[in-house]
């Protein structure tokens, strides 16, 4: 069978899926970050499939923009999660409860 | 008969989801170093189907920013913080269940709208190719704005990086 738009979906639909299963499942903040991760890479896929299939570039410019908010977004994040580990010696999520620091 | 390019995008969706699972649910380690390893080869099939759909630079950029520079962030951070105690703990069977029910209902939802929607058939002689060259002139000329603004936008996350791991917060 040959390679469509809609199997790249499934593909994109799928890596969503386990992308959400890690966020929903897992109880470490890293690997909770690293399947938001894997969410914004499935989108990606979807986002350069349906530019290439439509022969529109704009597809493909926002997943260059996704990127880059993505490696902005990462760093901060990664910054807060050290930020975190410092005040409560933690990177679980059960172990954090609290508001206040 | 599928031809090579029907293969490779089996072989590297197959690869993607199969790395994807490790990363989230490794029935083997808990250890986050291992999920990173393995969402850096998701990353990796990930480009090779960025290519296999003919955005090359797309492909480059995935490699060199997010398996380069993000998941080397993503290690450092793993080695500063020396999470032993995560591998002693276990699965907790309800979160897994909640899980499997939310993620499949979800993806169930977008599954049957994939799939239900009308064969989309493209005019196959004008396909997009997302060279550098293409991609650079409708980034600088279209996209111009959004793009000076990202540059900014890149800037705010290093200035609030620093301040957010300064020692102590003033």
């Amino acid at each position: 069978m040959h390679a469509t738009l809609n199997h790249y979906l499934v593909v994109s639909v799928l890596l969503f899926s386990l992308g959400l299963f890690g966020v929903l499942a897992r109880r470490n903040l890293l690997v909770i970050y690293m399947g938001l991760e894997l969410m914004l890479n499935a989108a990606n896929l979807a986002l350069v499939a349906f530019s290439r299939y439509n022969a529109n570039l704009n597809g493909q410019v926002m997943v260059f923009f996704t990127i880059t908010v993505a490696a902005a977004e990462v760093s901060v994040g990664l910054a807060l999660i050290v930020a975190l580990y410092r005040k409560r010696q933690t990177a679980h999520v059960e172990d954090l409860t609290s508001l206040k620091l | 008969m599928p031809d090579l390019t029907d293969l490779l995008f089996y072989g590297f969706s197959g690869l993607a989801l199969f790395f994807g699972f490790l990363c989230v649910a490794n029935p083997l380690s808990r250890s986050p170093v291992t999920s990173a390893m393995f969402l850096v080869l998701t990353i990796v099939s990930l480009a090779g189907l960025f290519t296999l759909l003919h955005a090359f630079f797309l492909a480059a950029i995935q490699v060199l920013v997010y398996a380069g520079a993000v998941m080397v962030l993503f290690l450092f951070v793993i080695m500063l913080l020396d999470l032993k105690e995560e591998e002693r703990r276990r699965f907790r069977r309800f979160t897994v269940g909640a899980g499997v029910i939310a993620v499949g209902v979800i993806a169930g939802l977008l599954l049957q709208t994939v799939l239900k929607a009308v064969p989309y058939s493209p005019n196959t002689t004008v396909l997009a190719v997302g060279a550098t060259r293409p991609l650079g002139v409708i980034l600088f000329t279209q996209y111009l704005l959004p793009f000076e603004l990202l540059s900014l936008l890149l800037l705010v996350a290093v200035v609030g990086v620093i301040l957010l791991t300064k020692k102590e917060l003033k």
